[in-house]
């Protein structure tokens, strides 16, 4: 089952084994850590819904191998971010919004535009929409999804 | 929080009538889903019989009421309006009212879930329902206290502090739904019209939504088919050594042309089928993508569907002042949900439970039940969420891999397609070939109308599972590809019109439906081209429709729109055509099957002349589907479907070589990102007292056409092939 490798997930160490070293954390995340917040679209990095931070980036966990992650690089998924009682602030401007409507890519537009947020509190339109440009959502969300990010923003 | 399955306490508290044993999952995630049922034990199942109440209605020990919903939610929000229909008739609040969804062992099988028909049909059937309980529960109350019925109220799930359960013998009603049992004055309704939050948001944004992706089932392995490289290869010889050897794998499975690999872990699937080296016969049956159209031409005709006949077309178009003539196409498309299909299987005592998110369950248990040959009653098929899927894409097809495999192996298998499984091996929206004649007076107005579909035959029937073909099990075969002839004909008054749908014996990739189908086709070429008879005759596009339309409902939709839009009267195309970008509006209308849903809408588009990129910054609609049972549920929907179709008429086209599909992701295949979406301004009207229509599936319908509409008026081109990419624009202009 090959050698444990170490990760930070949601602020917990965890140990986790694989056969295949480039094995992408996605599945790792989902199938071994039990985090269905990261979904899988496409595995080809197109889709954005299985957005993670690392270290506070939003990165693609379908395209990160397990192999290039370090045990001291903070990973947080959609759980890591807040829960239903308690969301994060992005989180609850979805919610208050209504931003989702199947919800299968809301979990990578709640993650790029949380790490948008971090580094940029108060984008406007086009800066949030150019964020956004990587992750696809086919139900035709976007506009809401662009309010709750400025809710968001607002909130912050 | 949401309640994607029956918790079991739900089931537990609905009283001995309902199902008596569990199989209990593990608490894997740290918040696992509420736990499926087992199969209802033989002699005591709960009804699932779709004209009793007791098939829709439990009432559990506390008063909680479960609905059974054979509709299920697609992502739509129909799970929430739902419950506010059930509640409402029960005077319950949203809170004491749980839902069931597309469970064949526990809901009644009220059809699948497509055509824009979940509450318009099934929430009719659980209103009555729920109408029938409250008469009948007035009824035991009035007995109980000796008083008349008439003068006892419902109130938080008791009635003259009686609990519904305690009126229930056996928790059971016995009883047939009653068309006639009287429906609340929706004057008193507290939540029916109300914008009641989705009940499934706040799990779906925090990661603890559980979807069919997502669901674990004790002893599960993981299965991943290797698809032919062509559609009609067959499996010659494969070398499975390399692949047998790798970790974890459990079995290679072949049957027929279905090869399949089942391993330990997901990745460790992925990689051993990666591994396998199958040999196919070469197969180039398809025919050449560029001259699709003609082959569309050339294919035998089945039959012909005359969806209208007014007057006499054939005498009045020679006599017409002036002709037009147009042909108008529709790519293909695919449905294109961001979760490619999943599905789980587990055979069990020799009975089949699958999980999937097909809109279809009860289809799908007969679908499994003749590629297995087991009998109906033991597969159970249980619905699960899955991505959004606006219409039948591959989750029926994933859950038949999954059986094939589960049976294979003995144990529990889950499929989860790739992305180039779901772009490539979905069905698909058949191409569309529309043959338009018109003809004026000398006063401009139309005389005759005459047009020609070229659309596979079939409807809204099962579509053929692909692991029932590969693997030479029995299927279907005969196409569905929807009930595509809907809005072949006019929603307006005309006094000379033929419309005929020439119904092909095949079509090139396996056909099914896609959001709208048929309708946003046929659409597109009618009121595009009803734009072209507009423009002939020098009028204003939106006078002209106005002029035509003898339903007040529809030409409120269409005031409305053209209020909202501010739209400026005057003929297409505009006067000035200088600058490097050129403006213009667009209008189209629609009445949904010409009996249901109205819908008008403007697209204002700007197309950059150098480049011919067409952009819609803004598009408005108005929408009148009746009795609108959640306000902002349905604004979800419309503007969704708006902004889905105009990726749709602007991008989408799946293309693909002589032996099999060619746009496999997202690259080759793209959708409408965040910078190009538009901004959709939206009106509804909504008519308390009238039946709830379909709300989310009419408005792409006009889409395609008010942008064709909206180019015209820009530049004087009219587009009349799907999508509208920048070569078709770039051609137009330099022709102008």
């Amino acid at each position: 089952m090959g050698q444990p490798v170490s990760l930070d997930v949601n602020g917990r160490a965890v140990s986790v084994r694989s056969d295949d070293p480039e094995v992408p954390l996605l599945y790792v995340l989902r199938n071994d850590l039990d985090l269905h917040g990261p979904r899988f679209g496409c595995g080809l990095g197109q889709c954005g819904a299985c957005t993670v931070h690392v270290d506070g980036v939003a990165v693609r966990s379908c395209t990160t191998p397990l192999s290039s992650l370090r045990p001291d690089q903070k990973i947080v998924t959609l759980e890591g971010l807040g829960s239903a009682d308690r969301p994060h602030p992005v989180q609850a401007a979805f919610i208050a919004e209504q931003a989702a409507q199947c919800g299968y890519c809301i979990n990578g537009m709640i993650m790029q535009s949380a790490a948008l947020l971090a580094r940029s509190p108060n984008p406007d339109d086009a800066a949030i929409k150019r964020e956004l440009a990587g992750n696809l959502c086919r139900c035709g969300t976007h506009s809401r999804i662009l309010r709750a990010v400025k809710r968001a923003a607002a909130s912050l | 929080m949401s309640d994607p399955i029956l918790s079991r306490r739900a089931i537990l508290q609905g009283g001995g009538a309902l199902v008596v044993s569990f199989s209990l999952l593990p608490r894997a995630a740290a918040a696992a889903p509420p736990l499926p049922p087992a199969l209802p034990t033989r002699g005591l199942p709960k009804s699932v019989a779709g004209d009793e109440v007791d098939g829709f209605l439990a009432i559990g020990a506390d008063g909680r009421v479960t609905v059974f919903s054979g509709k299920v939610d697609l992502g739509t929000g129909v799970k929430t309006a739902l419950k506010q229909m059930a509640a409402e008739e029960l005077d319950l609040p949203m809170g004491a009212v749980s839902i069931v969804q597309g469970d064949t062992g526990l809901t009644p099988d009220q059809g699948p879930t497509y055509g824009s028909l979940s509450i318009q049909n099934g929430g009719a059937q659980i209103r009555q329902a729920a109408a029938t309980a409250r008469a009948a529960l007035l009824g035991l109350a009035a007995d109980r206290l000796g008083v008349p019925a008439a003068g006892l109220a419902l109130k938080d799930g008791a009635i003259g502090g009686i609990p519904f359960a305690d009126l229930l013998k056996d928790k059971r009603f016995a009883l047939k739904v009653d068309a006639d049992a009287p429906l609340k004055d929706p004057s008193r309704y507290a939540l029916v019209g109300k914008s009641v939050a989705r009940i499934d948001i706040p799990g779906k944004v925090t990661g603890r939504f559980t979807y069919i992706h997502d669901l674990k089932v004790p002893g599960m392995v993981h299965g991943r088919v290797v698809r032919p490289p062509t559609i009609g290869a067959r499996l010659e010889a494969v070398d499975d050594a390399a692949a047998l050897a790798m970790p974890g794998v459990v079995k290679v499975v072949r049957e027929g042309n279905f090869l399949a690999i089942v391993a330990q872990t997901e990745w460790g699937a992925i990689k051993a089928a990666e591994a396998l080296r199958p040999r196919w016969s070469a197969w180039a049956g398809l025919p050449e993508q560029d001259k699709l159209w003609q082959h569309v031409r050339a294919t035998r005709v089945a039959k012909d569907d005359v969806t209208s006949a007014v007057g006499d077309v054939a005498a009045a178009l020679p006599q017409a002042a002036k002709m037009l003539v147009a042909t108008y196409d529709f790519a293909i498309h695919t449905h294109g949900s961001i979760g490619p299909s999943c599905a789980v299987a587990e055979f069990k005592d020799g009975r089949l439970t699958c999980w999937s998110a097909s809109q279809m369950t009860h289809a799908l248990r007969r679908q499994l039940a003749a590629m297995t040959g087991l009998p109906t009653e033991d597969v159970r098929c249980i619905y699960l969420e899955g991505s959004g899927c606006y219409g039948r894409n591959g989750h029926e097809d994933a859950a038949a891999d999954a059986t094939l495999l589960a049976r294979a192996v003995g144990r529990p298998v889950r499929v989860q397609w790739s992305r180039a499984d779901e772009h490539g091996w979905d069905p698909k929206g058949p191409p569309t070939l529309i043959d338009l004649k018109g003809g004026l007076d000398a006063a401009g107005a139309i005389v005759a109308w005459t047009s020609e579909f070229f659309i596979p035959e079939g409807g809204a029937g099962n579509v053929p599972l692909v692991a029932a073909e590969l693997a030479g099990l029995p299927h279907e075969t005969a196409l569905a590809p929807g009930n595509i002839v809907h809005n072949s004909a006019l929603p307006y008054a005309l006094p000379n019109v033929r419309t005929v749908c020439h119904r092909l014996a095949e079509t090139p990739l396996r056909p099914s439906w896609i959001r709208t189908p048929g309708r946003m086709q046929n659409t597109f070429a009618n009121e595009a081209f009803l734009d072209e008879l507009a423009a002939a005759a020098g009028v204003d596009p939106a006078d002209y429709r106005m002029r035509l339309l003898n339903d007040p409902r529809g030409a409120e939709v269409l005031t409305r729109a053209l209020a909202l839009a501010k739209w400026e009267s005057r003929p297409s195309p505009r006067a000035e055509t200088g600058g490097d970008v050129l403006r213009g509006r667009g209008v189209s209308y629609v009445r949904y099957e010409l009996y249901r849903t109205y819908v008008a809408g403007v697209a204002e588009v700007e197309v950059d002349r150098a480049t011919g990129a067409i952009r819609v910054p803004r598009f408005v609609v108005v929408q009148d589907c009746g009795q609108v049972i959640n306000p902002d549920g349905v604004r979800n929907q419309l503007e969704g479907n708006v902004i889905q179709t105009v990726s749709r008429v602007l991008k989408e086209e799946v293309t693909f070589d002589r032996g099999a599909v060619t746009s496999l992701d997202w690259a080759s295949y793209p959708i409408l990102a965040f910078p190009e979406v538009p901004e959709v301004v939206m009106e509804l009207i909504d008519r308390p007292t009238e039946k709830p229509w379909g709300a989310g599936e009419p408005a792409a319908a006009i889409v395609p056409s008010a942008i064709s509409n909206a180019v015209f008026d820009a530049t004087g081109v009219r587009l009349r092939s799907v999508p509208f990419t920048k070569a078709k624009m770039l051609e137009g202009l330099r022709g102008v």
